[in-house]
């Protein structure tokens, strides 16, 4: 009995490599800001400095999201990750003359981005980072280089339009978020997941009504699927979206403002915005003011 | 220490919705698994082999891979329900077979003789069942019962992950605000569950006693 | 067996009745079958783009690492296991109640908290970073939990073990330690395997909690493909098949080591050990 059965399981097993050849599921393409890199970057810096460092190596390593599209995505199959804070990173990483192709990806998570800059795991973060007084006490943080808040998205037509309307409503984040206590505290039935993909996927399926976190996020889905998803509502929140760098090279700081506002000058930052968040069919906002460094 | 007074009325009701989930899933996966049992030891052939079918994949298989196909695939099929609903069902679907093999189990242990006498002095099916088989086997099934019962008490833990907001799924809100007091929240909420368990477990030993065979 | 003896061969009625019986559920049971693969086609799920990713190279190759981590985290996790659960389990039989009591208390509790609960809080604890930090976070409470349950079956496999052995070992004038080594733990060993490699299995299954907790391995890629192509319904379907053919394997070789080992000893084990019953055990192998 059990001889047959491993012999089905060869043959399965056969027929799925034979056939492995065949898909080609998740290409896609990467690079849609045109990044002038800089190659005489290094010498343009003053010795000493942790971007003459960076720039000398050759190689900078830079903490993104994996899972938020259209801020920092990567998928399954891909080798770069891409979006907003993707592109964002890319600009200050020409600046000290690195390629794209040549910078080192590392996914962050929400919680690990101040240990990830403390102890060196990165040298720079671009994930969602929202600008805070406690943050600013263990890491440095420029910019910020986007403002959102907490929004809602939900299917298009639905009669949720603002955060009045959620009131006794099941709304999707992630388990143990603050998104989820915000709501909570409105007096939604909130309903905890993995990720934020998996509440996606399920104000797609019609399952719940509305999901909700920053903005900024939401977009990017609401990007991926236009024709059905929608982001609604004022921001109920305010974050100041920026960038981290290790506290103990504060010369980091005006480097990287100045990257980013040249950015927001010459139309860099619009062109970012449109080719990733954009494609939600938000309109381009303007470029926030950002912080003086101390 | 702090945390888990301030945040004491969201525990107790993250466990009241624990304490619901095994009340609901132990009758429902009960009445299941003796359908189960009684479809794998009866004499129809066609049962047989689905029962057995139906242990083989439901006990093999990961309860997280069930809740996925559940919470996540039904309403891909136009399956309305509520997560507390589907979370049920998938706890159902995963425990009752466990049910299953735990009453053949018992069953099973009772010595032959007891049923060859039963027949042996003219009693039908049903009265050997009832008079002589049934009652033994009580006493016999408890422990293995009271264990599937335990696992699936920590089994609930997983639909914190599926949207419900028990026990486990306030504990991962409460790391993320208060991740110094780490200690504090884990033997909180542990506590919780151990006095549930202990609970079914000292529930378990009262019965074995009172059904004690000589 | 007491189930076989209660109802005499079928007669001719019976054996009628019993064909409208199997024809009946035949049928409901086909019915059921055919509604849920209507409703999958209507609801397009048959269609190539979802079940495209799985015949891609890459893929698969994803897939295929992340169950040799899963796989690999069970093993590490099992020997882990093993050595915490021989420690304590020899605490808990031992005369002192200074070890006993504590020994007791550390088994009582691991196997009372949920594992994922656990996972968790070691997680939080190591530093909440996916990758190693969250594989070592799963090892660990898979550890500190199937050690709970292995000391438990330690225990009960020694107790297991004929009292006439020890007593005729003390009757000769050995000393505990020497009885331990040299007369129950190796005569032990061949009444515990089955259990143990139960409890593999159910640690295997275990490992696919590591979703919560962006652990390496087969339900974590799981969770980056149907987060990429929405094929929920698929991936899930794909890692169940593939969980169920190692599992059959594991119990297949529980059932050989099961009857080569020899069954004259069945470990009666209360609490914690009937759900992990391979489905390759005694009743399931004939059943399929």
């Amino acid at each position: 009995m059990f001889i047959r059965r491993l012999r089905w399981a060869a043959i399965a097993a056969t027929a799925v490599l034979a056939v492995s050849a065949c898909g080609s599921a998740g290409e896609s393409d990467d690079n849609p800001v045109d990044n002038k890199v800089d190659d005489s970057a290094a010498s343009k810096f003053e010795d000493g400095t942790a971007m003459k460092a960076i720039a000398e190596a050759g190689k900078v390593k830079i903490g993104v999201k994996y899972d938020q599209p259209g801020l920092g995505f990567k998928t399954a199959g891909q080798d770069q990750p891409t979006g907003f804070d993707v592109e964002m990173a890319k600009l200050v990483a020409a600046k000290l003359g690195i390629k794209a192709d040549d910078i080192q990806w590392v996914e962050t998570i929400s919680d690990n981005r101040e240990p990830f800059l403390q102890k060196g795991t990165v040298d720079f973060v671009f994930a969602s980072y929202s600008i805070t007084d406690d943050r600013r006490k263990v890491v440095g943080q420029a910019g910020p280089y986007f403002l959102t808040g907490q929004q809602l998205l939900v299917k298009k037509g639905s009669d949720i339009k603002s955060v009045d309307d959620i009131k006794g409503k099941e709304v999707c984040s992630v388990t143990g978020s603050t998104s989820l206590a915000q709501v909570e505290a409105k007096g939604a039935k909130v309903r905890g997941f993995e990720t934020y993909s998996q509440c996606r996927d399920q104000v797609l399926d019609g399952a719940i009504d509305s999901m909700t976190t920053d903005g900024s996020i939401l977009l990017g889905y609401a990007a991926q699927n236009p024709d059905e998803l929608e982001v609604v509502g004022d921001p109920f929140s305010e974050e100041r979206i920026g960038m981290g760098y290790a506290k103990d090279k504060p010369e980091l700081c005006q480097f990287l403002t100045d990257t980013i506002q040249e950015a927001m000058d010459n139309g860099d930052w619009a062109k970012a915005f449109e080719a990733t968040l954009g494609k939600s069919g938000a309109e381009t906002p303007e470029p926030p003011k950002m912080d003086a460094c101390a | 220490m702090q945390v888990l007074i301030d945040n004491a009325d969201i525990l107790f009701r993250a466990f009241g919705l624990t304490l619901l989930l095994v009340v609901v899933v132990s009758i429902l996966s009960l009445v299941f698994g003796t359908v189960l049992a009684a479809m794998r030891v009866g004499p129809i052939g066609v049962l047989n082999k689905a029962g057995a079918l139906y242990v083989t994949i439901f006990r093999n298989n990961p309860l997280l891979v069930l809740l996925l196909l559940v919470v996540f695939g039904l309403p891909k099929l136009g399956v309305q329900m509520s997560y507390f609903n589907m979370n049920v069902l998938a706890l159902t679907l995963y425990t009752s077979p466990f049910v299953c093999e735990a009453l053949r189990a018992g069953v099973n242990s009772i010595p032959i003789g007891q049923a060859e006498a039963a027949r042996s002095i003219g009693l039908t099916f049903s009265q050997s069942m009832t008079a002589v088989v049934l009652p033994q086997s009580f006493r016999a099934v408890v422990p293995p019962l009271a264990s599937v019962l335990i696992a699936m008490v920590k089994n609930t833990s997983l639909v914190s992950i599926f949207g419900l907001l028990d026990a486990t799924a306030r504990m991962k809100g409460l790391l993320n605000d208060h991740p110094s007091q780490l200690w504090w929240i884990f033997g909180g909420i542990a506590l919780g569950y151990v006095i549930i368990v202990e609970a079914i477990s000292l529930g378990a030993a009262l019965l074995e006693r009172r059904w004690r065979v000589a | 067996m007491a189930s076989s003896v209660l109802f005499d061969a079928p007669g001719p009625r019976t054996r009628a009745r019993h064909r409208l019986y199997t024809a009946i559920s035949s049928v409901i049971l086909a019915a059921i079958a055919g509604l849920v693969i209507w409703q999958l086609w209507r609801k397009d799920q048959f269609a190539y783009t979802y079940w495209e990713p799985f015949v891609t190279p890459d893929i698969v190759e994803l897939l295929v690492k992340g169950l040799g981590k899963t796989l690999l985290a069970a093993v590490v996790a099992i020997a882990g296991a093993l050595v915490w659960g021989v420690v304590f389990g020899v605490a808990k039989l031992s005369e002192h109640r200074v070890l006993r009591w504590p020994a007791w208390t550390v088994v009582e509790f691991f196997r009372a908290v949920p594992l994922l609960m656990l996972i968790i809080s070691t997680w939080f604890f190591i530093g909440p970073e996916p990758g190693p930090h969250a594989y070592w976070a799963l090892v660990i409470g898979l550890v500190l939990y199937n050690g709970a349950v292995f000391a438990e079956i330690f225990r009960a496999g020694i107790n297991a073990v004929d009292r006439g052995q020890s007593e005729a070992a003390y009757a000769l004038g050995m000393r505990k330690t020497m009885v331990m080594r040299l007369i129950l733990i190796p005569q032990a060993i061949k009444i515990m395997l089955p259990a143990f490699i139960s409890q593999t299995i159910v640690a295997l299954k275990d490992t696919s909690l590591g979703y919560a907790i962006l652990a390496p391995g087969l339900t974590y890629e799981g969770k980056i493909i149907f987060g990429t192509f929405r094929n929920t319904i698929q991936t899930a379907l794909v890692i169940a098949a593939i969980y169920i053919l190692v599992n059959l394997l594991l119990s297949w070789l529980a059932t050989k080591a099961q009857r080569r080992f020899a069954g004259e000893h069945k470990l009666d084990i209360v609490g914690g050990v009937v759900q992990s019953q391979p489905a390759g055990g005694a009743a399931g192998a004939r059943g399929l």
